[in-house]
């Protein structure tokens, strides 16, 4: 009995080492953020989503650790191990361990204004042939942005790529509608159908001028309209003119 | 009189080398510095004796970042029935962003090769396309919506979240010589094991406009494929 009660032993202090060994390091590199509930509850969800049911209330002055988020839904642990989903709203009324009232940056007005990158995508028309393209602009001031969009437009009579590289002015940059004006150079490839008579890819280079306006959608994310004239420099003994029209989606970082 | 010249001598020494240590030497940076040392020792003396040094130093508290897990990119295995040739397998990349709780936004690069029509099977040597116009690729870019968020059970003990979703958007499909502007739409599910996986059951149709058979036709091509994310 008391043989087999010291080999029981001796296995439970073989399991807790290897235990240590295996489990500790993963626990301890892995650091979360801990919040503390100041709102009478937080509700713990079951999923990340507003239909997920309630399964678990943490009280107000637990302490909660934030083990990830996904969208507008953060999983949480409580002090006892529970884990659940709790939302961005809630979560938003919590406070860090020094008492000051948890933030996050999610994307505003000012950050609308002012801000170093902006990424989108769009969908348009360029001289009769359906474009889809995206861009991303790097900004010198508020107003001002380096801009760089690439594309391709696939049409009845002839495919192509384009990429254009010029410059934005912004001209209300405060204003949640903001027109901004663009000037730049760019690079066109049309690759004719193969049904035409004589197929041949072109290389030409364009330059172009513009104007469109964005507008405010919330958080990070806006919508892009604009207009640009592009003149292709053709070999031949005139030039070429394009319009393209586009409608898209961006967002600030 | 020995006496009080040495007394005379003696002070006129204490206080040159007294008015010397006042003089600011130029090569004695450190010298004025000493001055308040000596205050402050004085000040010491003279203040009560501490019983508890307060030395309790503020916490700092440093914020860990939280893992955001919006990104998601994954691979797919599926058939697509290319339009007036067969149904052939299909295997694709994708990639997930998850703008909110019901939106997001998916791309996806996929690609086949298109079996022989009938009407090649039949004719014996006919060949309407060579092998490289047989490779179907496409790519688009789609708006998702989660029209329908759940959980499923898989036992008793397992839950995992899941969600029926639409999609819809735009991109081309290149295939036999030519490239055309694609709109597609369709619908998935999806469920997740754990957080960070994704499984997906998909159907879209790609529908473009060709002229390949000599008239201008809307091709429908319908894929269904099964796919796995994974969120980082």
């Amino acid at each position: 009995m008391t043989r087999r009660s010291t080999d029981r032993a001796a296995l439970r202090r073989f399991g807790l080492l290897l235990l240590v060994a295996l489990g500790a390091p993963g626990a301890s590199a892995a650091e979360y953020l801990q919040l503390f509930v100041t709102e009478p509850y937080l509700e713990l969800h079951t999923g990340p989503g507003r239909g997920y049911p309630v399964a678990q209330v943490v009280e107000r002055g637990a302490a909660v650790d934030v083990l990830k988020r996904r969208t507008e839904w953060f999983r949480v642990r409580t002090e006892r191990g529970v884990e659940g989903w709790a939302s961005e709203r809630d979560l938003l009324r919590a406070t860090l361990a020094d008492g000051t009232p948890f933030t996050l940056n999610r994307g505003d007005r000012a950050g609308y204004q002012t801000h170093r990158w902006e990424s989108g995508v769009s969908l348009g028309d360029y001289a009769g042939a359906t474009l889809i393209s995206g861009f991303t602009a790097l900004s010198l001031t508020d107003s001002l942005k380096i801009e760089l969009s690439a594309g391709q437009f696939l049409g009845d009579l002839s495919n192509g790529y384009l990429l254009d590289l010029g410059l934005n002015q912004v001209i209300l940059p405060h204003w949640r509608f903001s027109p901004f004006l663009m000037l730049g150079t760019g690079w066109e490839r049309t690759e004719p159908k193969a049904t035409l008579a004589v197929p041949q890819d072109q290389d030409s280079q364009t330059a172009y001028a513009g104007l469109g306006t964005r507008y405010y959608l919330g958080r990070r994310f806006f919508l892009r309209g604009e207009y640009r004239h592009h003149t292709v420099f053709t070999s031949r003994d005139s030039n070429e003119v394009k319009e393209e029209w586009k409608l898209g989606f961006a967002f600030f970082y | 009189m020995e006496t009080r010249l040495r007394i005379l001598l003696l002070t006129l020494a204490c206080t040159l080398v007294g008015g010397c240590a006042s003089v600011r030497w130029p090569w004695r940076g450190d010298a004025p510095v000493q001055a308040p040392e000596v205050r402050a020792e004085e000040a010491e003396a003279d203040a009560p004796p501490v019983v508890i040094e307060p030395q309790v130093e503020r916490r700092r508290v440093t914020v860990p970042k939280i893992d955001t897990e919006n990104f998601g990119v994954g691979f797919y295995f599926g058939e697509i029935s290319i339009e007036d040739f067969t149904a052939v397998p299909l295997i694709g990349l994708r990639a997930d962003y998850h703008i909110t709780e019901d939106f997001f936004f998916e791309a996806a690069y996929g690609k086949a090769e298109a079996g022989k029509t009938s009407f090649e099977t039949l004719g014996g040597n006919v060949q309407l396309l060579t092998d490289d116009e047989r490779q179907f690729t496409y790519y688009n870019l789609s708006l998702g919506y989660n029209l329908l968020p759940g959980e499923v059970f898989a036992g008793r003990s397992r839950t995992m979240t899941s969600a029926l979703y639409l999609l819809g958007g735009v991109g081309s499909v290149k295939f036999a010589g030519e490239q055309n502007f694609t709109v597609s739409f369709g619908a998935g599910f999806r469920v997740l094991p754990t957080d960070w996986l994704a499984i997906h059951i998909e159907a879209q149709d790609l529908v473009f406009k060709s002229d390949l058979l000599g008239v201008d036709r809307l091709k429908n091509n319908l894929q269904a494929h099964l796919g796995v994310t994974f969120f980082f």
